[in-house]
């Protein structure tokens, strides 16, 4: 693996423990009980951060915001891979009239849709909040899935193997579970944490236009939107979250990057 | 009328192209030599009637003009497989050998025509009564780097039919896969290892063992030997032998090597695009081919003596194999044959018995006049 994905596995090690013991960094009520009298402070050593234009700890908030990104980040990628494995997986396997229907069809549909806007729609449509959110992304993004499932599984079902599964009696379920999926699998892996990058971005994207996490819930992407009429003056309140967007985006598109190298022999490098 | 080289020259007239006689030929006269085509025996442990595997090509699709077309992989095939014999099956690649395999034991579905195993027809059974026949038709598979779950040990893999089949169960099928291991001579300490830790020809022991773990009666071997090296490929030759002679297996054997068909065969037939053109037992058809085709074939293996290759007649044919896309119509050999004459591009040949217990599919020769040239 190379150096580049050490480095993504080391910054998503960093947000992972921080969100998971935010208690320990910073507190709950900096980031949710707004301090009237101190607003828009610049850093300093009791806000590391400095403040926002209501009087939130930055530092607090971008803390836990971290809890916000990774949990739909995680949520939104584990649903939509698992289910557009499953869906891919039985278009490949089948095929006849089944995948002529589903990659055909359906793919099409959801693919012909801009992904984000789609989300939107649907966050209008079903309303504000987390686990909403999370339903819409997976919407969205178990078609990429379901797809590059159905490639694989197309090429592996040839395989020799799988004829001599089927020679030898196998079920349907026991070929593509036992002797297909695990053989097909490796590409989905480099796409999930790729993917995990375009949930966190698409999270953000969404808060940032209000079809998010209501406040007072601190997310990254809120706190751009709030820092949109107040980033002339006071930098701060703009920069930190849009730093923890893009290092928590570019560590996982590193690891995905590292993984896709490292899965693939033909891109190994001596 | 001399008879040396005739040639046909229109409808009902034969001319000799050695004297210029000009011969017209009685359709009635020529029905009553008695030609007896191919007919599958009762006793057959496994028969294929007018066998046809026909794939249809996808179109070009919505914005192409390219026509589906229908590939004629495997187009009438008939014969039969007694039992405790091995039935060679040899042609070039790309005649159609593996799908005919393949079609036997259902991984491919037939289009036409019908597989009889011991009298049951197997085309039409549906897939789980096709399963319970699995236990006795097996396979031997060409790649063994291909034909192995990478992601499983070889216990599991030789495990798995007798779990499918619950020929036994819990501590005994780690014992059972343990013996077939020794079988077919692999250490019963490599039971938890996984494919690639193997040699080729070690694994292809793995792939025999796999079919063996089953007690088949039946098993089509395709191309087992064509991957492995020389050295290797004697002694899985030499394995399967055991085995048959051990477990009084019947093989279809596939191959397009012709000296190995040879020494595992009792009888061979011979495949040209989708058909059989010739069939008979293995000496015959070493010694005395009979159709165009194989003559061409069997003269094309060489002769471990340096002399005698040097000085050997060699028939080449011209040309390629024609695709199974649009195959030739007629005799599909006839554009590549020496001896074609212009019936051959309309007339199908059939396979009938030109000589005891010898078949060949061609209509230029015939009981009375075995030779062709």
């Amino acid at each position: 693996m190379n150096r580049l994905a050490y480095i993504g596995f080391a910054i998503i090690a960093v947000i992972v423990v921080t969100a998971v013991f935010a208690p320990l960094f910073a507190s709950w009520d900096a980031a949710t009980v707004p301090d009237t009298a101190l607003r828009l402070a610049p850093p300093s050593g009791t806000h590391w951060f400095g403040t926002d234009v209501l009087g939130y700890d930055v530092f607090s908030r971008v803390v836990y915001g971290a809890r916000i990104s990774l949990q739909v980040g995680v949520t939104v990628t584990i649903i939509s891979a698992i289910f557009g494995m499953i869906i891919g997986a039985v278009a490949g396997f089948y095929g006849g009239f089944i995948d002529k229907f589903l990659s055909g069809y359906l793919f099409n549909v959801f693919l012909a849709f801009p992904g984000l806007l789609l989300a939107i729609a649907l966050v209008a449509f079903l309303g504000a909040g987390l686990g909403k959110m999370i339903l819409a992304l997976c919407i969205i993004g178990w078609v990429g899935y379901a797809r590059v499932m159905r490639g694989q599984v197309l090429k592996v079902r040839e395989f020799d193997f799988v004829q001599a599964a089927r020679a030898l009696g196998a079920s349907n379920l026991r070929i593509l579970f036992i002797h297909i999926l695990p053989n097909a699998i490796q590409p989905l892996i480099v796409q999930a944490s790729l993917g995990m990058a375009g949930a966190v971005l698409s999270e953000a994207s969404l808060s940032f236009l209000g079809l998010g996490i209501p406040p007072p819930t601190p997310s990254w992407g809120t706190m751009i939107e709030d820092a949109r009429t107040t980033y002339t003056i006071a930098p701060h309140t703009l920069l930190f979250p849009g730093l923890a967007i893009a290092l928590t985006v570019l560590a996982f598109n590193f690891i995905g990057d590292g993984l896709r190298e490292y899965l693939d022999p033909k891109q190994r490098r001596r | 009328m001399c008879s040396a080289s005739l040639q046909f020259t229109g409808d009902r007239h034969v001319k000799c192209t050695h004297c210029g006689t000009d011969v017209i030929v009685d359709p009635e006269s020529q029905k009553s030599v008695e030609k007896k085509p191919f007919r599958p025996q009762a006793d057959a442990i496994v028969a294929l009637e007018d066998l046809k595997v026909h794939y249809r090509t996808s179109g070009g699709g919505m914005f192409s003009r390219k026509k589906a077309a229908v590939v004629r992989a495997v187009d009438g095939v008939t014969f039969d497989i007694k039992h405790g014999e091995t039935l060679g099956l040899v042609g070039e690649s790309g005649c159609g050998k593996s799908t005919l395999g393949k079609a036997i034991l259902r991984l491919t579905n037939p289009t036409g025509g019908r597989v009889v195993y011991r009298g049951e027809d197997m085309t039409h059974l549906s897939a789980s009564a096709m399963r319970e026949n699995r236990r006795h038709l097996q396979m031997i598979f060409q790649d063994p780097y291909a034909s192995l779950n990478p992601r499983m040990t070889v216990g599991d893999i030789i495990g798995e039919p007798i779990r499918t089949f619950r020929l036994t169960n819990g501590n005994s099928v780690t014992q059972m896969v343990q013996e077939l291991m020794e079988t077919v001579g692999l250490s019963r300490r490599f039971i938890k290892r996984y494919p690639h830790e193997f040699s080729g020809g070690q694994r292809q022991r793995i792939g025999i063992a796999r079919a063996l773990a089953v007690d088949p009666e039946f098993i089509v071997a395709d191309e087992p030997i064509s991957a492995l090296d020389v050295s290797i490929q004697a002694q899985i030759m030499n394995l399967m032998e055991e085995l048959q002679s051990e477990k009084n297996l019947t093989y279809l054997f596939i191959s397009h090597d012709l000296r190995a068909v040879r020494h595992l065969s009792d009888r061979v037939a011979v495949m040209y695009l989708g058909k059989i053109v010739e069939l008979a037992e293995g000496a015959s058809i070493y010694e005395q081919p009979l159709h165009p085709y194989s003559q061409a074939l069997i003269s094309a293996v060489p002769v471990p003596d340096p002399e005698i290759e040097a000085k050997r007649e060699r028939i080449i044919l011209q040309g390629d194999v024609p695709s199974p896309i649009n195959p030739p119509p007629g005799c599909h050999f006839h554009t590549r044959c020496p001896y074609a004459i212009d019936e051959c591009k309309t007339r199908v040949p059939e396979l009938v018995e030109i000589k005891p217990r010898h078949f060949a599919a061609c209509i230029r020769i015939s009981p009375e006049k075995p030779e062709i040239a």
